[in-house]
């Protein structure tokens, strides 16, 4: 279940969001990302558990690897709280009517 | 924009907002009905895996309300519940908590196409039924009801992590 709530909560980490962060341009292991964190693999991997519970990260399995890259539909999640649906939507509806209507009192 | 979007808080299964168009009411309609996919935010409020590229409304009752993507796609969001040009329009909203198609959602979108004096238009939007979503419904009524002026903390936070990540 994805819940922009809970994704919020997970991010509250300081920690784990730069572990979050991180994935945001590339897919990689536990083991790549606690490189030059200063923070053991082990640690890594909770953060990464949290992230997945959150639906902020999934899982992909290459060979005995396990890769992690960021969840689209969480991040999608998080947006559509921040940003107010029908606010946002019918915000951009009146600007495209809006400039419809003037160009048509122009021509 | 905000002061122009009235807010009712007494209903818990429904959201209402209202906004003035500086358009007459046919071009309104016109354009929320055959040019959506010109400004729906495609980019965040879509479900399928493909990039929606459209948003289409079936100009009929029973007709199918979907997001295209850029591989063709086709996506159902829902129906056309109520069809009366230029004034009056009833979708039904099959998408579920989760953002995926749920036939048996039914939640109802009516817009109201109101003509005023001046030659522009009031656009009364109700989404409703919001009971549907179950025990997410308090969840839900937040996402809809929410007064969008978050986007500043959002592009915020996107540049810290951005900056975090180069760091």
């Amino acid at each position: 279940m994805i819940n922009a709530e809970r994704a919020l909560d997970a991010l509250g980490d300081r920690t784990r969001r730069r572990v979050f962060a991180r994935l945001r341009h590339r897919t990689c292991s536990a083991g790549e990302l606690a490189q030059g964190m200063g923070v053991t693999r082990s640690a890594v991997s909770q953060h990464l558990q949290v992230l997945k519970a959150a639906g902020l990260v999934v899982v992909t399995a290459d060979g005995t690897r396990r890769l992690y890259q960021v969840d689209r539909r969480g991040v999608d999640a998080l947006r559509r709280w921040l940003d107010g649906f029908w606010d946002e939507t019918l915000g951009a509806f009146k600007e495209a009517a809006e400039r419809v209507a003037a160009k048509a009192r122009r021509s | 924009m905000a002061e122009e979007i009235i807010l009712n808080w007494t209903d818990p299964n429904s959201v209402r907002k209202r906004i003035h168009v500086r358009a007459p009411q046919q071009v309104a309609w016109q354009v929320f009905t055959e040019q959506m996919g010109t400004w729906w935010p495609l980019a965040v409020y879509k479900i399928g895996k493909a990039n929606a590229v459209d948003a289409v409304i079936e100009p009929r009752v029973g007709g199918r309300w979907y997001e295209r993507g850029d591989d063709g796609s086709t996506c159902d969001w829902g129906r056309v519940l109520v069809w009366e040009p230029h004034s009056r329009l009833v979708l039904s909203w099959d998408i579920n908590a989760d953002f995926q198609y749920d036939p048996k959602l039914q939640t109802e979108i009516e817009i109201k196409f109101i003509a005023e004096k001046d030659g522009s238009t009031r656009v009364e939007l109700e989404h409703r039924r919001l009971d549907r979503f179950g025990e997410r419904r308090e969840e839900m009524r937040n996402v809809f009801d929410k007064t969008g002026d978050w986007g500043k903390l959002l592009v915020s936070f996107a540049q810290t992590a951005e900056a975090s990540a180069k760091g």
